[in-house]
């Protein structure tokens, strides 16, 4: 993949690289040429790296204490926070460590949808990322049940009668999910198998993701093709990595700042509450970071429909790369796209809030709107803007609009009316 | 680096958003002071052991608490009673162990090893006793709660007579804080229900609070190891953080970009 061909210096280097290209990837991995104007956005890439890596290490450790069982797993977790060394420190940094992943994962989804990172050559990288987010919120829900506390059961049951809605066969699909006629002991014992499951596929998955990157190399702030290695390039060692560690650390601060001081504050009272099939919440919410989906989900009066207009939201990310018909990757240059896209951002936000609210009233309302929107901006304004926009000029390469002054929008604007 | 001030702010501004709804409780509390709250938040060791004498002496002949062992009684960070007292306070209650080498259960005085004893022996013994409401187990009841702490200060606290127009049934109680204000606990505490053997007065504020405490360590036994480490790992962290910036902007300089 490297431009240049590798030879180890060691006899035995050689020898071992020759039947096995290990010390290759090393070298291509060290060496990876990429864009140096890269900003702190794209930084969370190595974040989310890390937060997997956190995950399967505390999981694995909780795993080794806690009971899938109905009648013992909300007591096991009880005994991981009381009587195992430092129980209750993994635990905390595994439940705060999902809501992290998720913030980390949503800033580097909307930083590609900003800089246009989905558009040709990479939408494999794209689609691989939504099929790793989808199999994160899998993971992430079923690891939610596994306390088993009242939010675990009662969303387990909200979410899994979400596919009665099929026709025909959804009755018996559930039944066959929750291995029973409601959620039990067999339901909590598959949801842990695949909650061990899942975070392995995900890893599988960021490898494929990260291969499918290192092929065209990274987006950029300015969104143009750069030659590699070249003038505007650096090697990823030491640059990068020295700057992902830095953001890294930034963001293990905020982490530790939830982890010691808040532990409990993203998650719901209720779970404290050991699972009761005879008494229900009297609000039955998801974690944060599916209330967008779950206000999307709820504004829709059918049952199906509503399934499937969630579904649709997550699903229609897929297809980014074509809908959105401009060439232009970056928002830098396309000034009416940028103004839609922290619309969109506010719209999921809105989402967001009205989907921890009762689906009633004005919140319903709302909800309706912007569920609408979301998907007019990807299914109407994005094919549209493609045609219609006016982009600004873009530069030649990277070091153009650096060797101007700084490497911001203000410069590349700058250089363009010089241009003029 | 502008631009990473900006992500860093979007992210504190997105975390204090999340916990500002999260944390949106409709009722006002009452307030108090506790020492628990902070970076360095440590327990009040004397309002702990007071909170423990209420408990025993109040709340334990309906309400379990099945996650705390006499043990913990002694335990750093928790009410610390000496090893002697808390020895002394588990024989004060007759466990039921057994079978024996006859096959028989029997009762014996309880060790630091055994779990609390529980008021009833099973749910349904529980409601029984209490015109069908269970009382709930309180290990973890602080947390179980929207309001925490301030919750149950405040519900210890909040019988009132009723509003003119609601009538309760018997054995329901009106609580300001109670959700739906009704609740199946009758009032508890009174001025000077029990003799609190360090002196403390033991009015119902007094003992709302030292309860509640109480609760609180019962519910994170660890919060004080938690807040100690939490400040050195942030600490740490800081350090590290500033050294790697340095580091990098070292690094950087090497060629024109800015970082």
């Amino acid at each position: 993949m490297s431009d240049h061909e590798y030879t180890p210096k060691s006899k035995f280097g050689k020898w071992f690289n020759d039947r096995l290209p290990l010390l290759t990837l090393a070298n291509h991995l060290t060496d990876y040429p990429t864009p140096k104007n890269l900003n702190y956005w794209w930084t969370f890439g190595g974040i989310l790296t890390f937060c997997l890596i956190t995950q399967i290490v505390t999981g694995l450790v909780l795993a080794m204490h806690y009971i899938a069982h109905a009648d013992m797993a909300f007591d096991s977790v009880e005994h991981i926070m009381r009587d195992v060394n430092y129980g209750w420190l993994i635990r905390y940094i595994h439940a705060n460590g999902a809501s992290m992943f998720f913030l980390a994962v949503y800033i580097h989804i909307f930083r590609s949808l900003f800089y246009g990172s989905y558009k040709a050559p990479r939408e494999i990288i794209w689609i691989i990322g939504i099929i790793i987010y989808l199999l994160m919120m899998a993971a992430a829900f079923l690891g939610y049940v596994l306390p088993w506390g009242q939010m675990s059961f009662w969303g387990a049951t909200v979410i899994t009668n979400l596919f009665s809605a099929i026709p025909l066969v959804g009755e018996g699909i559930v039944t066959w999910l929750w291995g029973g006629y409601s959620v039990d002991n067999p339901t909590l014992t598959r949801f842990f198998t695949l909650h061990y499951l899942i975070p392995f596929l995900i890893l599988g998955l960021v490898v494929l993701h990260i291969w499918a990157l290192h092929v065209p190399g990274n987006n950029n702030p300015v969104g143009i093709d750069i030659k590699k290695p070249s003038k505007d390039t650096v090697p990823f060692h030491p640059y990068i990595v020295i700057k992902d560690g830095f953001a890294l650390l930034m963001f293990m601060i905020v982490f530790a700042f939830f982890v010691f001081y808040t532990p409990n504050i993203l998650g719901h009272a209720d779970n404290y509450i050991e699972a009761n099939p005879l008494v229900t919440p009297a609000h039955i919410v998801p974690e944060w970071y599916l209330l967008p989906f779950y206000a999307i989900l709820r504004s829709v009066p059918d049952k199906l429909l509503g399934v499937v207009a969630m579904l649709s939201a997550i699903l229609i990310l897929a297809a980014l790369p074509w809908l959105d018909t401009s060439k232009i990757r970056s928002a830098v240059f396309r000034p009416l796209y940028r103004q839609f896209y922290w619309i969109l951002v506010a719209d999921v936000l809105i989402l967001g809030y009205v989907g921890a609210m009762p689906a009633e009233g004005l919140y319903l309302l709302v909800a309706r709107v912007a569920t609408a929107y979301y998907f007019l901006h990807f299914l109407v304004i994005l094919p549209v803007l493609g045609w219609k926009e006016k982009t600004l000029p873009i530069p030649l390469s990277i070091t153009e609009p650096i060797l101007g002054g700084s490497p911001n929008l203000a410069s590349a604007k700058n250089k363009e009316s010089l241009n003029k | 680096m502008k631009n990473f001030f900006k992500i860093f702010s979007f992210i504190i501004l997105f975390s204090g958003l999340t916990l500002s709804t999260l944390a949106a409780e409709k009722v006002e509390y009452l307030k108090t002071d506790w020492s628990f709250k902070g970076l360095f938040g440590k327990f009040d060791r004397a309002a702990l052991q007071r909170g423990y004498q209420v408990y025993t002496e109040v709340c334990s002949s309906c309400h379990s608490m099945k996650y705390l062992s006499y043990r913990n009684l002694a335990e750093k960070g928790g009410p610390e009673f000496s090893i002697e007292q808390a020895k002394a306070i588990a024989a004060s209650f007759e466990v039921k162990d057994g079978p024996n080498s006859d096959g028989d259960m029997f009762t014996r005085p309880g060790r630091l090893s055994d779990k609390f004893v529980m008021p009833y022996d099973n749910v349904q013994a529980a409601q029984a006793a209490n015109g069908g409401a269970y009382p709930p187990d309180m290990s973890v009841l602080v947390k179980a709660r929207g309001g925490g702490v301030d919750y149950i200060y405040s519900l210890l606290q909040g019988y009132e007579d009723p509003p003119v127009g609601v009538t309760l049934d018997d054995g329901v109680y009106y609580n300001k804080y109670m959700y739906g204000n009704k609740i199946k606990m009758a009032n508890q505490l009174s001025d000077g229900l029990v003799e609190y053997s360090d002196g403390t007065t033991a009015s119902v504020e007094q003992m709302s609070k030292d309860v509640t405490t109480f609760l609180m360590w019962s519910a994170e036994p660890h919060l004080e190891s938690r807040h100690q480490m939490g400040f050195k790992a942030i600490l740490y962290l800081i350090i590290l953080t500033i050294l790697v910036y340095f580091s990098m902007k070292r690094i950087w300089s090497r060629i024109e970009t800015e970082v």
